[in-house]
């Protein structure tokens, strides 16, 4: 009898549990619906370096996730947009404690973020566990896309970005430095960052399989303002370039002291996206010049306009290089939110989160600020939508230190194919 | 020296003995590797020698507002980094409007004292204010209290001026005429570097000669060696310490001009963080309270800095020996706290001051 009465009630335990999914009828997806009542608002998550040495990464993404918004006149379907931003600082713990916050809300639709790879590595799980989704703008570790979990892999179901893989970007950085500089030795500088870490690592070892000799692979530490001393270092194998992927301000510390290190004087510098910022010129002063850049290749009006816009709603220009990416993100999850969603009788919304995966996987040639995005899903490259062919590399020039941004395009990858063909 | 087999043997002192030899011989043996080596000329090595002491000047400006603190309320400002960063941070976009009329190379010498005195009021202003708000309400509660209250002023400071100028970073324009290197002998030296060692030099001096030498710095001595009879002699106990955080605002503001003229990027909300934990480590290193002490610590510091990572951490193979510079730093803080935890100019504290 006792154990009847066990059985019974743990059925009906069950029973209580289950039926919610029995009475939803609407919903048919795989991992469980977003439902917005009639009057509700389409909330979109974002999980962003808010405060912090990094926070103008975050600031720089959220004026692009913004604007995004207000270019729909904040709304999507007929319904107002409503932004919710959680700090994920740049680290794994900020990415969780920012994940699981955006997790416990059922009515969010998508997250725009992680700005930092790091934080994204503690945000996935909980995100893709809670059948979500994530487009960040600028994370580029390649573990992110990586599925293979023995190699070091963190990929995992509704990952996305738009930034790019730092195996597209230091494999082109390698590519124009080999086979347009010419040059025969690299040395590189990062800053412990994954980002930048990545990238230096991948630049050396493709120049070096281009044919190339790496003479210097060194580090700096964020916040470091004197680098006479690993300069002075460097001089020492006098390379042909120097790779240095890092962020302001120490990108800047170190284009400004190399014009003054002896030893250096014929050494070009090359450095990425995380730099590749309005404000890097007037920053680094006249040793900007000669300076060549990888990033996307945000150039021509729809970008000029988006800067017009920036200008006209926070004053100057963004502080980071990745307002474009996220700009790009925002609309890829709101165009997929507005093709997924289901309107049903009573006026409320309902939006399957496996579809909405499916929705942005197969987003196919969409043209962003930062190029044309193609989502993949073939690990090591599983959620990159930005393929690297939209990569060019940009080299400032006179005309950027008297105030002209963004500096001319050099060189692209259909250039490459030219010189192959 | 070693006490092993006696009555008193003690693990505690034994380690310390040990780490003492050891250190002792990764520096002798890093060195003499780098050096046999010849990696790096001669020229090169004064040069970083010299970036260093610059650096270090610039440490021993921020160090002082700490020591001057210290020595009066026994408690360390960490909120001072911020003062620096308040001037510098301000001062950047009066540095953009004389370099925009041209004013910044026309008049050089005037454009510089002149954001000196601007940067120094408004850091003066900051520590004045900081004081008053939040440290002078605390006088006399536990120890710990002031101490988290200043790391909650920090953030507050940091967070404030995010709010003012944007998280973005600024520079410094650069001065035409401090360009180009002096040449010394063979050696080539920079004259900007030259310039910041100099004027931080007038600014400790016209320190030292204020405290040493005028009414308001007897009142600061005063003050710092015993509040009690010096309230009984009549001063003003309240006015002395307002008046010691604005000297100490004024030299961290014009270290952040100095600074801006030395190493003009990265100026953001953020900049004050780093040099205000060097600086701390500088005046603990020299011995916190003790004037000269902070000045020769900022010195010892930024050479140390400059050349310890070639020097020593290359020469044992270390690799990314650059990116350990701050471990440097950190890691001679913790041997002065164990071997000489008064710093190098310190006397031994009394049991109050401890």
């Amino acid at each position: 009898m006792k154990r009847l009465f066990l059985v019974l009630t743990l059925l009906s335990l069950l029973l209580a549990f289950s039926v919610p999914a029995f009475a939803d009828s609407h919903c048919m997806d795989d991992l469980g619906c977003v439902e917005i009542g009639p009057d509700d608002p389409i909330v979109v998550g974002a999980m962003l370096t808010v405060s912090g040495a990094t926070s103008f990464l975050g600031e720089d993404s959220r004026g692009g996730i913004e604007i995004a918004i207000n270019d729909r006149d904040g709304m999507v379907l007929g319904r107002e947009i409503e932004l919710v931003v959680e700090d994920s600082l740049c680290n794994a713990e900020g990415g969780v404690s920012a994940a699981t916050r955006l997790a416990a809300d059922d009515t969010i639709v998508g997250v725009v973020g992680t700005n930092c790879s790091g934080a994204a590595q503690g945000a996935l799980p909980i995100i893709s566990s809670a059948g979500m989704l994530m487009i960040s703008p600028s994370n580029t570790s390649p573990s992110l896309t990586n599925a293979d979990t023995d190699a070091g892999g963190a990929y995992l179901p509704g990952y996305f970005r738009t930034g790019h893989n730092d195996l597209f970007q230091g494999a082109m950085a390698a590519q124009f430095a080999s086979d347009v500089l010419m040059a025969g030795s690299l040395a590189t500088i990062h800053d412990g960052d994954p980002y930048t870490e990545g990238l230096a690592v991948v630049m050396a070892d493709t120049f070096a399989e281009l044919g190339g000799e790496v003479v210097f692979q060194g580090a700096v530490s964020k916040g470091d303002t004197d680098m006479t001393a690993i300069l002075t270092e460097i001089a020492a194998s006098g390379p042909d370039v120097l790779y240095f992927p890092l962020f302001e301000p120490e990108s800047n510390f170190i284009a400004a002291q190399l014009v003054n290190t002896p030893g250096l004087e014929g050494t070009i510098m090359m450095t990425a996206d995380g730099s590749l910022v309005a404000g890097f010129t007037a920053n680094t002063g006249d040793a900007a010049a000669g300076i060549y850049m990888s990033g996307p290749s945000v150039s021509g009006d729809a970008y000029d306009e988006f800067l017009a816009k920036w200008d006209e709603e926070y004053g100057g220009v963004p502080p980071s290089g990745f307002h474009a990416h996220a700009y790009d993100a925002t609309n890829m999850l709101l165009d997929a939110v507005e093709a997924v969603a289901e309107e049903q009788d009573d006026g409320s919304l309902v939006v399957g989160r496996q579809a909405l995966r499916d929705a942005l996987s197969a987003v196919d040639g969409y043209e962003g600020l930062t190029g044309a995005l193609t989502c993949q899903s073939e690990s090591p490259f599983a959620g990159d939508c930005a393929t690297g062919t939209a990569l060019a590399i940009f080299e400032i020039t006179q005309a950027e230190l008297d105030g002209n941004w963004p500096p001319p395009i050099v060189w692209d990858l259909s250039m490459a194919m030219m010189e192959e063909g | 020296m070693f006490k092993w087999r006696t009555e008193d043997f003690s693990w505690v002192d034994f380690t310390i003995d040990v780490l003492r030899v050891l250190i002792v011989l990764a520096v002798i043996i890093g060195s003499w590797n780098t050096l046999s080596s010849g990696r790096i000329s001669f020229a090169q090595w004064v040069n970083l020698f010299i970036a260093g002491l610059s650096q270090g000047s610039i440490y021993a400006l921020i160090a002082l507002g700490y020591t001057l603190v210290y020595g009066i309320l026994l408690m360390i400002n960490f909120a001072h980094g911020e003062v620096f960063m308040a001037g510098a941070f301000s001062t950047v976009f009066l540095a953009e409007a004389l370099n925009r009329t041209g004013f910044l190379n026309t008049q050089p010498m005037l454009s510089i004292i002149l954001m000196i005195l601007f940067a120094g009021l408004i850091s003066m202003t900051v520590a004045i204010l900081l004081e008053r708000i939040a440290y002078r309400p605390l006088r006399g509660s536990p120890r710990l209290v002031p101490l988290i209250t200043a790391i909650g002023a920090s953030f507050f400071l940091q967070y404030t001026f995010r709010g003012l100028y944007g998280s973005g970073f600024k520079a410094y324009p650069q001065v035409k005429v401090l360009q180009g290197t002096v040449p010394i002998g063979a050696i080539n030296i920079p004259t900007v570097q030259i310039f910041v060692f100099v004027s931080a030099l007038f600014l400790m001096l016209g320190l030292h000669w204020l405290v040493e030498r005028t009414r308001v710095g007897k009142a600061m001595r005063a003050v710092s060696e015993n509040k009690e009879v010096a309230r009984l002699m009549g001063i003003d106990i309240d006015w002395v310490i307002m008046f010691t955080f604005g000297v100490g605002g004024f030299l961290a503001g014009s270290a952040g001009v100095i600074n801006g003229l030395f190493r003009p990027q990265g100026v953001n909300f953020f900049m004050g963080f780093i040099p205000g934990i060097k600086a701390f480590t500088a005046a603990v290193l020299g011995g916190i309270g003790n004037i000269p002490g902070a000045m020769l610590g900022g010195l010892f510091l930024g050479v140390i800095e400059a050349i310890g990572p070639n020097l020593v951490l290359a020469g044992l193979g270390i690799p990314g020996a650059n990116q350990l510079k701050d471990v440097i730093a950190f890691t001679m803080l913790v041997l002065v706290l164990i071997f000489r935890p008064q710093g190098i100019l310190g006397e031994r504290l009394s049991e109050q001051k401890a």
